[in-house]
């Protein structure tokens, strides 16, 4: 199982009315398989989930993830880190869905046609095998959100983040999404509004005013945030 | 309302399908120069008769060529008859004509070719402009992404004006191009994060 | 504080975010063109496609405007149907307003080199106009006339007639961007490297 490690890490922003501190020297260290962020909006959760793969670079302290610095070691951290957005639609970057898995595959597999068999072989195993050729804009929100989660999976990382996955999915799809995340073999680390998603995984981070407030066992940490919130 | 002319591509197992798109794609700047050099207007006329056979091969429907010659139409009406009262017939069958052929070529290789294989002849073109600082790989990514937005930026630019007509700001420029552009610029900062997530901006 | 982090912007600007701009304000001037003509003033229809073009020049700066332009003017010549009206193909670029398309690129690199260095106190709305007024008379008006006397067999003074028609347009569309990319910029303020620490200018 992997290992991510913030040591003191502090987050600084630009923005228009001037800086603004999103994280306040943090410390953690992550090795259980299953992770949840929670949280009220703007607590910072999003923030701490883009460090584990150097999206947001920490103004002090340092990341590591299995030992490698995410801002000295950025590309290796990202080959081990998947990462997956809240809007699918944001992260789909290809024109049809086939494609856009291939694009993920360009790494391991250099020939076009050997690519792209193996990127319809990773569309079947998420149930998407007859959408190949369907433009990412005409999928559905659940589709989406599938395919952008077999493009990050397809390169087979280690270390799974998830940023509200499930926020702009209807409940069905949510919860299909959800039962998929929490069944992987990754070590996930899943910030989310969903508490009983929440209270599924080992243990649980409340982060609240750039500070994370709450840790520990999930169940005990989303008791925790239902009393205080 | 409007739709996006995409997906021009029409699978087919005509030979000009089969053709390479390099093959085709050198054809069209062949013979772009070609027909600027040849002059008088038989040739012109000769040429669009060429051309319109070549797009009923192609199998090219009806409908959409005549819809995509619309904005054209207009600019052809207006040349012909200034051409013709400045110049005469003949040059101004021979400009139009030109013009025409060289469209509906255009269309030609768009109906059968997929912008996937357009998009590597492309990348491989730009090859020998590695040496000064080009990155084909990165050309072709970010074509790719182009069309990816182009169907996103449509429904933003839509929706925008659905809700500035909501607020009663219908014809204020302000509510409606300022959202569109900043949901532009988020938009494309996401998918800058999503392409670094997977990777794709270190190589 | 910690004084070990000489920078203390912590939004990535990365290689995949300039791409993304690019291909996104690729795509902005598309829509723009093909969009329909829509009345923002006075009975004339105007597109919003040099709009667009002036826009990302002062929105993305020189370098990232010019390639994005470039994008646009080379997706529509290989066939992609996004000039004006839907039309698309080399067929364009060689035809009577070919030029306008070429002056489309280079104006937009330079209304954002323009942008690029105008001096914080400058940085509003009236001087973002002037920059791309600017632009558009040096390398729009000047190519598409061009274009005009080589690809329709115009004469000059003919191509001028043709060409001072969007000139009322113009003006009126160089406001509405001037806008629009001050509005931008203050909410995106890290859009553009202008707002570093300027460094001590190199020799010449």
């Amino acid at each position: 199982m992997g290992r991510i490690q913030l040591e003191e890490v502090t987050v600084h922003a630009d923005t228009a009315d001037g800086d603004l501190l999103v994280l306040d020297t943090t410390t953690v260290d992550l090795t259980e398989r299953r992770i949840a962020l929670v949280g009220p909006n703007g607590s910072g959760k999003s923030t701490l989930a883009r460090l584990v793969n150097g999206l947001v670079e920490p103004s002090a302290g340092r990341v590591l993830v299995d030992g490698l610095d995410v801002v000295d070691d950025g590309p290796a951290v990202r080959r081990r880190v998947g990462f997956v957005f809240t809007d699918p639609s944001a992260q789909l970057v290809m024109p049809t869905a086939l494609e856009d898995v291939a694009l993920s595959l360009r790494r391991t597999h250099r020939d076009k046609t050997a690519r792209r068999a193996a990127a319809q072989l990773v569309l079947e195993r998420f149930g998407l095998g007859d959408l190949g050729d369907r433009s990412v804009h005409a999928l559905s929100g659940g589709q989406r959100q599938l395919l952008a989660l077999a493009g990050v999976l397809a390169t087979d990382p280690d270390v799974l983040v998830a940023d509200e996955p499930t926020t702009l999915l209807d409940l069905r799809n949510a919860r299909l999404v959800g039962d998929l995340l929490l069944g992987l073999e990754q070590q996930l680390v899943l910030v989310t509004h969903d508490l009983e998603l929440a209270a599924r995984c080992e243990r649980a981070l409340m982060v609240d005013g750039g500070r994370v407030v709450a840790d520990g066992p999930a169940a005990d940490v989303v008791a925790h945030y239902r009393a205080t919130a | 309302m409007t739709t996006l002319p995409l997906g021009a591509y029409r699978p087919g197992r005509t030979w000009l399908h089969r053709l390479p798109a390099g093959a085709k794609l050198l054809a069209l700047l062949v013979t772009a120069v070609v027909v600027t050099v040849v002059r008088g207007p038989l040739s012109a006329v000769g040429f669009v008769v060429l051309a319109t056979a070549l797009v009923a091969w192609s199998g090219a429907p009806l409908r959409r060529t005549l819809r995509s010659l619309r904005g054209f139409a207009l600019v052809a009406v207006a040349l012909t008859a200034y051409q013709a009262w400045t110049r005469g017939w003949a040059p101004a069958v021979e400009t139009v004509g030109d013009l025409l052929g060289m469209i509906l070529l255009a269309t030609v290789l768009t109906t059968t070719t997929a912008v996937d294989d357009l998009i590597d002849v492309i990348t491989w073109a730009l090859g020998p402009l590695r040496r000064l600082g080009v990155d084909p790989a990165r050309v072709g990514l970010a074509f790719s992404l182009m069309i990816r937005a182009l169907p996103t930026t449509l429904e933003i630019a839509l929706q925008t004006r659905d809700a500035a007509r909501a607020r009663g700001l219908g014809r204020s420029p302000r509510a409606l191009l300022v959202p569109m552009v900043v949901r532009v610029v988020a938009n494309a900062r996401a998918t800058g994060d999503a392409l670094h997530a997977r990777g794709l901006g270190d190589d | 504080m910690s004084s070990s982090t000489p920078t203390k912007t912590r939004t990535r600007r990365s290689t995949g975010t300039d791409i993304a701009l690019i291909a996104g304000f690729a795509a902005l001037i598309a829509i723009s063109a093909i969009l329909p003509a829509i009345k923002l003033a006075g009975p004339v229809p105007i597109t919003l496609q040099t709009f667009a073009v002036l826009l990302t020049g002062a929105i993305l700066g020189a370098r990232r405007g010019f390639l994005a332009v470039l994008l646009y003017v080379a997706a529509g010549a290989v066939g992609l149907p996004v000039f004006s009206g839907g039309a698309s193909g080399f067929g364009v670029i060689v035809g009577p307003t070919g030029g306008y398309l070429l002056g489309f690129a280079l104006a937009a690199g330079l209304c954002g080199f323009i942008v690029e260095r105008l001096p914080r106190r400058a940085f509003a709305a009236p001087a973002i106009f002037a920059a791309g007024l600017f632009s558009s008379a040096v390398f729009i008006h000047t190519l598409g006339m061009a274009g005009l006397v080589l690809n329709a067999d115009l004469t000059w003074s003919a191509a001028f007639d043709v060409d001072k028609v969007f000139w009322i347009g113009d003006v009126i569309k160089n406001i509405a961007m001037a806008v629009v990319a001050y509005t931008v910029h203050r909410a995106f303020p890290d859009l553009l490297p202008r707002r570093r620490p300027r460094r001590a200018a190199p020799a010449a």
